[in-house]
């Protein structure tokens, strides 16, 4: 599904991803760990394409596409989500409001029909009853005043409703109550556990994992990968810690 | 009350300090401001939509207890001016809603003065400008409040969007109170879209031009609240908004 391949990519002039190869095929679950600093938000945001990261080096093929050559919104309309470590407040904007600009548009660019405001309430409200949200936090202007858990609750209803075919999921585990942890890992294996779709974690902790079970775990360490394994090198690392594996 | 002006001012004069003098120098001389006066007790409403390029400049007078509510879109011609000179009476109220949006090489201004001139009375103006290209904003407001208007109450919320490095926005609150209860509250900012508001809403499949259209109409949204025309005065907003991104 993707290929990246020898990424390099700088935050300004510092370079943070330095060489980074990764494969994901459909219907694989991936989690990325790694120390501060090694480079995982970036690369969130290297492939979902936001400004100011520069990509020096290396190709990134999204569905036989070169994903680098993509906008971000035409990157969401191929199919990649990503999941916000720090989702963002935008005041006087609606959730719904939203929400539906984001899908048709999507649907606009795909060239497929725009859903009625009845159609997409429907599929809103599934998403947010089987995230446990409430439909007033819906409407309410995104992201704003909501708990920590919520604001990732609510990047799951997103990724509910907008139904990526990749999720780029950065550190969606930060910040959350044991229950809450439980509803977002139900919802990613919900929206995501399927053979046509593929997932990136990129975590700190392995208690994610427990409910979300990753066929491949990779370590991030300097800006490249250092260390691939299955499952088992993520409860590895929670006893070792990185430092001993990313050497 | 004002009389018509003979002599045409120029960037001296205060309140045309930002203005287009060229532009103002064709539409001489002005006629005399409008004079309205609402009656003790009354009700007077009006929206002004400026979509092409003139100058409308009115006197209201409030009577006791009367309330007054403007709504204002400054959007079109090369050079657009409101001007309004408000007295209240006791416990009178003033309602303004402004939004102003340019682009290119316009230049735009709202100027009021409100004279609190009796006690108890309320007063308040939200100001939104967007502005691109070259194109200047101005809000020049004065609140002036009397020796013995006690209780005055008034808020002013003046804010201004640059969508470009080199449009500009000016704005000047201006408060000058010779009574000693009253509440004046007066904010002010200037500042441009939030740039990782712009990419969550990209990054959701939005594109750049409806990203900030969305972002844009959050920032002007409640201005014309109250308006008998909000539906039109916002759909003619977000209009000139979509010219903009």
């Amino acid at each position: 599904m993707i290929q990246i391949n020898n990424l390099h990519a700088n935050v300004g002039d510092k370079p943070i991803l330095k060489g980074l190869t990764l494969s994901l095929n459909a219907g694989e679950i991936h989690a990325i760990m790694g120390p501060n600093g090694a480079g995982k938000s970036t690369l969130g945001y290297v492939l979902s394409g936001r400004p100011g990261y520069e990509v020096t080096e290396g190709s990134v093929t999204f569905n036989g596409q070169d994903l680098l050559a993509l906008e971000p919104h035409e990157r969401a309309a191929a199919g990649l989500f990503l999941g916000f470590q720090y989702p963002v407040e935008i005041p006087g904007v609606s959730n719904v409001q939203f929400l539906r600009e984001a899908l048709n548009a999507q649907r606009k660019y795909r060239g497929e029909a725009p859903l009625t405001g009845g159609e997409f309430l429907k599929v809103a409200r599934e998403q947010a009853n089987a995230l446990g949200m409430d439909m007033e936090m819906l409407k309410r202007p995104v992201n704003v005043g909501f708990s920590g858990g919520e604001k990732k609750r609510n990047e799951m209803v997103q990724m509910g409703i907008i139904d990526p075919a990749l999720a780029i999921l950065d550190e969606t585990d930060s910040g959350l109550d044991i229950d809450a942890l439980r509803s977002v890992g139900d919802g990613i294996n919900r929206i995501m556990r399927k053979p046509d779709k593929a997932v990136l974690l990129i975590t700190h902790y392995q208690r994610l994992l427990d409910y979300v079970k990753p066929d491949f775990v990779h370590v991030l360490a300097d800006g490249r990968i250092t260390r691939t394994g299955g499952a088992e090198l993520a409860l590895e690392l929670e006893r070792d810690g990185y430092k001993e594996l990313a050497a | 009350m004002r009389a018509a002006m003979t002599v045409l001012p120029t960037r001296h004069d205060e309140a045309w300090r930002y203005s287009d003098i060229d532009a103002l120098a064709r539409a001489w001389p002005l006629p005399a401001p409008e004079s309205i006066i609402v009656p003790a007790g009354g009700t007077f409403a009006r929206t002004i939509i400026q979509d092409s390029g003139t100058i409308h400049q009115l006197d209201i007078a409030i009577g006791k207890g009367a309330t007054a509510a403007i709504h204002v879109l400054n959007i079109g011609g090369d050079y657009g001016r409101v001007e309004l000179n408000v007295t209240l009476q006791e416990g009178a109220d003033f309602k303004l809603g402004a939004v102003q949006i340019g682009g290119g090489a316009q230049t735009l201004e709202v100027i009021t003065t409100v004279t609190h001139a009796e006690p108890g009375a309320t007063s308040s103006q939200i100001v939104r400008s967007v502005l691109a290209g070259t194109a200047t904003g101005t809000y020049l407001g004065k609140v002036a409040v009397a020796r013995d208007a006690q209780q005055t109450d008034s808020v002013q919320s003046v804010k201004a969007m640059l969508l470009d490095r080199s449009a500009t926005a000016n704005a000047k609150p201006e408060l000058e109170i010779y009574a000693d209860d009253v509440k004046c509250a007066h904010g002010c900012a200037i500042g441009e879209l939030d740039a990782m508001g712009l990419f969550y809403l990209q990054a959701r499949g939005i594109t750049p031009a409806d990203a900030k259209k969305l972002m844009l109409q959050a920032f002007v949204a409640g201005v014309f609240e109250g308006a008998a025309d909000e539906e039109a005065l916002t759909e003619a907003a977000l209009a000139k908004l979509g010219d903009l991104v």
